[in-house]
């Protein structure tokens, strides 16, 4: 078995995959706290259903654009192009309904999210990119196979989004805290609240889109909510559990990866049963361990 | 010049106005007790002047060169707050926040006064602990704390004893009036009017009728009367 990883480790592809995979588990757990605790998780859960539709409508015009110059354009990377400014954008729209009163949040979330999910399968039934249709969705959903599969310029692309993620994190790290911790008196004493809640929004956005290549648009809360929730069982301060939900993300990306690669199971569910394996372990040290 | 002077001020929610006609002033080391029924728009008011809501009419100014960053607030618990893993360092530490502006890091200047704070209010030695481990009146002390490392000059506190058992409430009391001492002016929500009656040297009443004055003009006047009254029925 080891043997058989040895070798593995040797393909460039399983390298690369290791190495979005890890970024994307760190990224992705980085924030978690912060959504779990402001109640925005369920933003995290409806703008991973808005990345299906605006993906479903990317691969729609790569369709539309063949044997035409914009083809080039539109290639797997360039998909991002559109997918991540409309995600962006509808996170900022989640964000304001959520603090309007008027409207109910939750509500417009729903609205949103299932708009965008039947639209996106209504666009990729009309402009099918392939034969096999539900392969498509299904791959969209739980994530694909092309994890394993990225060219080094999915690489790069993939390694300074993460690292843009890291430092707008640890630049805004107390800023952050003040206002999930407690919003009403970090605005009192002239902390600009809305300004960072937008940033956690858009940082949100950013992460949902890196992620959802390697667990699928389904799947992706997953990866933000359960580091998070496993590592406030064990620990106390805010620095210690964000440590610890970065180690855990990470530690279950690996597992996730090389698991899936040895038992040929889908990746992105492998990871995710792995960080479960993990909130489980957790639960039962936070229970009767101490 | 006052250090806060408000000027016939209106409030309201969901576009209807609960009070009207609001005027009082705040010197350098009042201790001013807002007073009223539930909902006559004490929170509303204290959330008005710390800017966290818009005005529905007239005006709040600032005086003496206070500014809005150097205003303290010990608000509600949230429901927020209850389950969130922070130490209590952590917390105390994030009152010097107003000071930051875009500096990304707290220097040791934030930090000496972290330290300050806590030991100010005897809570050093949980500096480690998880704030939601703590008993009521000790988490009170930590967000007191917090406040403190945000002001030295005016501290806006929203039902500080709510929740809190008697003889933590009187040491909570005695606390804010030994800091009020001190120097830092106190605007303190409560429908404790015996907790006002005996700390506070301003009481604003707020409700169908309006009144502002001193502590003992608030006795001999007409609303103090009724209200005082009417609550020393209930035991």
């Amino acid at each position: 078995m080891i043997d058989k990883l040895v070798m593995y480790l040797q393909i460039p592809f399983v390298r690369y995959a290791l190495i979005v995979g890890v970024l994307v588990a760190l990224c992705s757990s980085l924030l978690g706290v912060t959504l779990v605790l402001k109640r925005f998780s369920y933003i995290g859960d409806g703008l991973s259903h808005v990345a299906f539709g605006t993906m479903a409508i990317a691969s729609a015009l790569r369709v539309a654009a063949h044997n035409t110059p914009i083809e080039s354009a539109l290639s797997a990377t360039g998909d991002m192009i559109l997918v991540m400014p409309l995600t962006i954008l509808c996170a900022v729209l989640l964000l304001k309904t959520g603090q309007n009163t008027a409207v109910k949040g939750d509500a417009a979330i729903a609205m949103l999210s299932v708009g965008a999910l039947s639209f996106g399968y209504l666009i990729m039934n009309i402009f099918p990119t392939s034969g096999n249709l539900s392969g498509d969705v299904c791959s969209t959903l739980f994530g694909s196979t092309s994890i394993l599969t990225l060219l080094p310029a999915d690489l790069i692309v993939c390694v300074a989004l993460s690292v843009i993620v890291i430092v707008v994190f640890v630049f805004f790290y107390n800023k952050v805290f003040a206002v999930t911790f407690d919003e009403d008196f970090a605005k009192a004493i002239g902390t600009r609240a809305e300004l960072y809640n937008l940033i956690i929004a858009i940082v949100t956005a950013v992460i949902i889109v890196l992620a959802m290549d390697l667990v699928g648009t389904l799947l992706i809360s997953a990866l933000v909510i359960f580091p998070a929730i496993s590592a406030m069982r064990l620990f106390k301060s805010y620095k210690a559990v964000t440590v610890c939900s970065v180690i855990l993300s990470v530690f279950c990306a690996a597992a996730g990866i090389i698991i899936s690669i040895l038992a040929g199971t889908p990746v992105g569910s492998t990871i995710v049963a792995a960080d479960v394996a993990a909130f489980a372990v957790c639960w039962l040290i936070g229970k009767f361990g101490r | 010049m006052a250090l806060l002077e408000v000027k016939d001020l209106a409030l309201g929610y969901d576009s209807h106005t609960i009070v009207e006609g609001l005027n009082f002033s705040v010197n350098a080391g009042d201790y001013l007790c807002i007073v009223g029924e539930n909902g006559a728009g004490k929170s509303t008011l204290m959330k008005t002047i710390l800017g966290l809501r818009e005005p529905y009419g007239g005006q709040i100014v600032l005086g003496e060169g206070l500014k809005r960053s150097e205003f303290g607030y010990l608000p509600q618990q949230s429901i927020v707050q209850k389950d969130f893993p922070a130490s209590v360092y952590e917390i105390v530490l994030s009152g010097n926040q107003g000071r930051c502006g875009w500096r990304p890091f707290y220097n040791a200047d934030d930090k000496k006064r972290t330290f300050e704070a806590m030991e100010r209010l005897q809570i050093t030695d949980l500096a480690k602990k998880c704030y939601r481990e703590l008993s009521g009146g000790q988490q009170q002390r930590v967000l007191l704390a917090r406040a403190l490392c945000a002001t030295r000059r005016l501290l806006l506190l929203d039902e500080p004893v709510s929740g809190l058992d008697p003889k933590v409430t009187v040491e909570m009391y005695e606390l804010i009036e030994s800091l009020n001492k001190e120097g830092i002016t106190m605007i303190m929500v409560t429908h404790d009017i015996h907790a006002a009656l005996t700390y506070a040297s301003h009481i604003l009443h707020i409700g169908s009728d309006i009144f502002f004055g001193t502590r003992d003009e608030y006795t001999a006047s007409e609303e103090g009367r009724l209200f005082t009254d009417r609550k020393g029925d209930q035991p």
